[in-house]
């Protein structure tokens, strides 16, 4: 039977910006949720229609959603974007993945391009590990350490959040709590989203995307180097690679008009 | 007065503390910090922030605490372990604000950092206990799964001719239930099912209601009468040691004849719910079981016996308390105190057994946590277009 998803409650869409314009489906990576997107919103929400999403198990996500087995590979989150695009019926989207969402919509434009007009990957790593001569950057020891450091940081956060991960329905209070919280994931699903995220193998996929595509990529980025960048533009057919002269692995943080600037840009060209 | 020495608490202070430009690059740190790393003096100037912590922190710190810090403009209390220059990791606590820029000088981050050795193996510590509890309570929760699988078929065996559906509504995932039943072959020409609720639930429940159901499967081949299937329940529950007294039983047992153009029904009930017959004509009734005795009390219970004729559109349906007993609203109120079960089948009336199970499973849905019991629906009916006798082979 065909069940009707409430991608809304699920993925927590918030849609701003101007009724009728060319819509821009703004998802975020690793770490923290849609909210980190409010810069760049802001300096284009008068001329585009934006939707905004949290991955399920990030941010205001419904956590009756999460499913650990489920979301342990980019193809679940990848399905919940063509979840979105399908329930809300969209078209021509213009589709903007920051870090590991931008191989999330790698898999969303090549499964089904139908609904997709363009592109674009913010800081984009179609694997982290190093291989041979592939510099991912990383090694698996490292993720490892990572997934320590998210289980560090894991008690301060329990204390805080446990009756909101519960989930408790009768209890609204709660999530305008969890809304309001900034970038507190349940390191029980950041360890999942880790893992999916880091131990993941995109590259072979980057030939298949037949969307024009535009990398943006940072001048110093510990998460994504510059290589990464060159190597992400070279697999993609008809993709521009612009490098910004930003600090860190999150460009729409740090410099966000100019982020803002190469979205509009390639997103207006026809 | 005393004179205050700025300059010496910078230094010297408890904590390290370091300034930071905006691109994460240190600007300034204490002696303590550079105590602790072991770095000359001037090394630390210039040098990435990121990049005094292990690989795996450096991620977590430039996908969550710097855009955390540039969003909000404080970071809250992170831990992340640091490197001295030996290559020794140093556990510390991060706290960091933003300076804003000014038209006179630039926006500035500034960090503490507080030793965080015993406190973290303090977490850590708690980490592995709480990591242990997780563990046993999935251990539990999964022996309990396995435990009310074995309590309820797998698979239903209606005979040709007859719908059947069922629905197990499990209150808490960690618990198991009393509530079982089963539909299943006896002969050629008939079937036996039950339903049933041990009180009470947890391990000791779930050993009489194996026991229950195994009783009733093997006593309905030796005779099938339905009375006399729940008499030889009562004697085997109570002969058998062990048992605790209170753990009765309450079931309804029946069998299955083909006959005409539907089935036969004989049941008793053993102080079980009465089950509902939902008619072909849109009317829906409780079946005559009301009163009797549960098994596992008295040595002669008194089981209340009926039977009926299921014709095509007739659909019969048993549950257990957990759907009547499910409390609605604040108070003492349950679903079923002024006759809310008989409504909800009137109005779903005429039926068939899935129809009403799916109704049913959304009614439990809709009292939510109000069902504080496992809730378990067997339905059965005879298909509008059917004709059993023909489609059993007879």
């Amino acid at each position: 039977m065909l069940q009707t998803v409430d991608v809304v409650a699920r993925n927590n869409i918030k849609t701003v910006g101007v009724e009728g314009a060319p819509v821009l489906l703004l998802a975020h990576g690793f770490g923290c949720d849609q909210k980190l997107w409010r810069p760049v919103v802001e300096r284009l929400q008068s001329q585009s229609r934006i939707v905004l999403m949290d991955h399920v198990g990030a941010g205001a996500s419904d956590p009756a959603a999460w499913d650990a087995d489920k979301y342990s590979t980019l193809d679940a989150y990848s399905a919940d974007v063509l979840d979105v695009v399908r329930e809300l019926d969209l078209h021509d989207v213009v589709y903007v993945g920051h870090s590991v969402a931008a191989m999330i919509g790698t898999l969303a434009v090549i499964a089904d391009p139908s609904r997709f007009a363009k592109l674009i990957m913010v800081t984009p790593s179609p694997r982290y590990i190093n291989d041979g001569d592939y510099h991912g950057g990383f090694s698996e020891a490292d993720i490892d350490e990572l997934l320590d450091s998210i289980d560090a940081n894991y008690l301060g956060w329990s204390h805080a959040m446990a009756p909101v991960i519960m989930g408790n329905p009768d209890r609204p209070d709660l999530h305008a709590e969890l809304e309001e919280t900034f970038c507190r994931t349940d390191p029980a699903c950041a360890r999942v989203f880790a893992r999916a995220t880091f131990l993941s193998d995109n590259r072979a996929d980057l030939p298949h995307v037949r969307v024009p595509t535009l990398i943006i990529e940072c001048t110093q980025d510990a998460i994504a180097p510059r290589t990464v960048g060159t190597f992400v533009q070279q697999q993609i057919p008809n993709s521009r690679l612009v490098t910004l002269d930003a600090m860190g692995h999150c460009p729409h943080v740090s410099d966000p008009a100019a982020t803002a600037s190469a979205i509009a840009a390639f997103a207006s060209t026809p | 007065m005393i004179s205050l020495d700025f300059e010496d608490f910078w230094d010297n202070s408890p904590s390290g503390h370091l300034i930071l430009s905006p691109d994460g690059r240190i600007v300034s740190a204490n002696a303590t910090i550079i105590g602790w790393l072991g770095h000359p003096r001037d090394a630390l100037r210039q040098k990435y922030f990121a990049d005094l912590l292990t690989t795996g922190g450096k991620i977590h710190y430039e996908t969550h605490f710097v855009p955390l810090l540039r969003m909000t403009g404080t970071l809250e209390g992170v831990t992340v372990d640091m490197l001295a220059s030996d290559g020794e990791r140093l556990p510390m606590f991060l706290t960091a604000n933003v300076k804003a820029a000014t038209a006179e000088s630039p926006e500035l981050w500034r960090v503490t950092a507080v030793d965080a050795s015993d406190r973290r193996a303090y977490e850590r510590e708690l980490l592995e206990q709480r990591r242990r509890a997780e563990t046993e309570q999935e251990r539990a929760r999964a022996f309990a799964e396995t435990l009310r699988r074995s309590l309820h078929p797998p698979l239903l065996s209606p005979p040709p001719g007859l719908d059947a559906a069922d629905h197990y509504h499990t209150a808490s995932a960690d618990d198991v239930g009393g509530d079982f039943y089963d539909l299943f072959p006896l002969s050629p020409n008939t079937w036996g099912f039950f339903l049933g609720d041990v009180a009470g639930k947890g391990v000791d429940a779930a050993v009489v209601t194996s026991l229950t159901r195994y009783v009733l499967r093997s006593a309905a081949v030796f005779d099938e009468d339905p009375v006399r299937v729940l008499n030889n329940l009562n004697t085997v529950l109570n002969h058998q040691l062990g048992i605790a007294p209170h753990r009765l039983c309450t079931v309804v047992y029946g069998n299955l004849t083909p006959r005409e153009d539907g089935f036969d029904v004989d049941l008793a009930s053993a102080g079980h719910q009465p089950p509902l017959l939902l008619s072909g004509d849109g009317n829906a009734y409780f079946a005559d079981t009301i009163g009797g005795q549960a098994v596992g009390m008295i040595e002669q219970p008194h089981f209340f016996s009926c039977r009926m004729h299921l014709g095509p559109g007739d659909t019969l349906v048993l549950y257990t308390d957990g759907l009547t007993e499910a409390r609605v609203g604040p108070g003492i109120e349950r679903y079923d105190d002024d006759g809310a079960l008989l409504r909800f089948a009137r109005e779903l009336a005429p039926a068939s057994a899935s129809q009403v199970v799916d109704a049913i499973r959304a009614l439990l849905t809709e009292l939510g946590t109000g069902v504080e019991d496992d809730a378990a629906v067997l339905a059965f009916g005879v298909p509008r277009d059917g004709n059993a006798k023909a489609e059993a082979g007879f």
